[in-house]
């Protein structure tokens, strides 16, 4: 086979190669373009590129009232063109010789501790949940959750991310772990489950109380250093 | 090169209907399937289709006479990355929410055969007018399909069209509409229903 081709290829070409058979000649017109589409890709990158990382952050941090203050009182805050004060931290947690660092936003009004939100992540059912969690600024009350990226099935785990669900947290102490149950919660530290998708709920709950037994001494102390 | 070749108006109406991608050329596959369990994500691809196939329509026309056979799917490829490329920046610094919800389908646009198709049937072959028409009519086509399946799946899973509420709150939301079978299910019975329309008005014709 090899050899048949090898002699109908010697056959078709002419004995000397010429300058135009070189590869680059060849390929000019691929060159020049690439090199043109380079130059286009790395302008609009240059033009765009500030616009997109301001939108991730953008994301981030207009949540961040909503979860130290509850929606009502942000509103109005908003509406009021009040703004918190917001500066980010990233807080080293060692755990099994491994440290992982959280993503904190510390929320300042009026020169005051107004609240806590944590960055956390954990596994879903179908892939990582990514969120937000709100915190008092003594660390003992959830003041928010906000579930910033998830892939869970659309439909029925995917409502985590909805209001009614979230809602749940907000008032909920950390003193103690919080508990998903699948029947109706009556106790204070439990968290209904969503039908069809309990381990969604689980795991967001998980993450939630990981978060809050990762950072809870460390962030009440740093408030109450802040306010003498 | 004109002779026998379609012109710019038969090339854009061609697309729309009669060659439409989606449902006679079965091309696309990809994102027909995929990002069609709503309107508004449907709308969004067919835009970021249009804008890709039209560059990338434009500027093969442009060059077409200085193409080599050998290279020409290699450079097809390069000029349909870098618009999907610009297409997905775009649409990352200005509807970052809908890029969020797009996630990988934007940049798999590189690898949706329309584009080159029509790259090597048209723009290869003819002008830059008629190139564009191509890719305007091949993007409607697309977009027809892509929101033909999008409003029975939205509208069966959630009641909505557009995430605004037409069935009353006591329709019974069809999840599996929004799902992956969904997309197979819709689209299996679409397809079915505009061949056996083309096969009725084929008999009618014929007799």
């Amino acid at each position: 086979m090899t050899t048949m081709s090898d002699a109908s290829g010697a056959a078709a070409l002419p004995p000397k190669k010429g300058w135009r058979d070189n590869y680059l000649v060849q390929g000019w017109l691929m060159l020049t373009l690439a090199l043109a589409f380079g130059a286009v890709l790395a302008a609009v990158q240059l033009a765009l590129g500030p616009a997109i990382a301001a939108n991730k952050r953008n994301e981030t941090f207009s949540k961040v009232p909503e979860l130290v203050w509850g929606r009502e009182l942000a509103a109005k805050m908003a509406a009021e063109d009040q703004t918190l004060g917001i500066e980010t931290r990233n807080l080293p947690v060692t755990q099994n010789g491994q440290t992982t660092y959280y993503r904190v936003y510390d929320a300042v009004w009026n020169g005051q501790p107004a609240g806590w939100v944590i960055q956390a992540a954990g596994q879903g059912y179908a892939d990582r949940i990514e969120l937000l969690l709100g915190l008092s600024p003594d660390a003992e009350q959830v003041t928010g959750l906000f579930i910033l990226d998830q892939k869970e099935t659309p439909g029925l785990g995917n409502k985590i991310a909805a209001d009614p669900w979230r809602g749940q947290f907000i008032g909920k102490a950390t003193a103690a772990p919080l508990a998903v149950v699948k029947t109706t919660a009556d106790q204070p530290h439990q968290i209904d489950a969503i039908t069809g998708a309990t381990i969604s709920s689980r795991a967001v709950t998980e993450i939630v109380n990981r978060a809050v037994a990762d950072l809870k001494t460390e962030l009440a102390a740093a408030a109450g250093k802040a306010a003498p | 090169m004109s002779q026998n070749q379609p012109t710019a108006l038969e090339r854009f109406v061609q697309g729309i209907l009669p060659e439409n991608p989606v449902y006679r050329q079965l091309l696309g596959m990809c994102p027909t399937l995929a990002v069609t369990n709503n309107l508004l994500s449907a709308v969004t691809m067919t835009a970021a289709v249009m804008f890709v196939l039209v560059c990338a329509n434009l500027i093969v026309s442009l060059i077409r006479d200085l193409l080599k056979p050998h290279l020409r799917i290699v450079i097809f490829t390069l000029t349909i990355a870098t618009f999907v490329t610009v297409a997905d920046r775009l649409l990352a610094a200005f509807v970052y929410p809908m890029s969020k919800t797009l996630g990988p389908y934007i940049p798999l646009i590189i690898v949706n055969c329309i584009i080159i198709c029509r790259c090597e049937v048209c723009a290869s072959k003819q002008g830059p007018l008629v190139a564009v028409a191509d890719g305007l009519g091949q993007s409607l086509g697309f977009g027809l399909g892509l929101a033909s399946i999008a409003a029975v799946r939205e509208i069966l899973g959630t009641g909505m069209w557009f995430g605004l509420r037409i069935l009353p709150e006591a329709w019974p939301d069809w999840v599996i509409m929004v799902l992956p079978p969904g997309a197979f299910l819709t689209f299996g019975l679409l397809l079915g229903l505009v061949n056996w329309f083309n096969a009725r008005r084929g008999v009618k014709e014929g007799a």
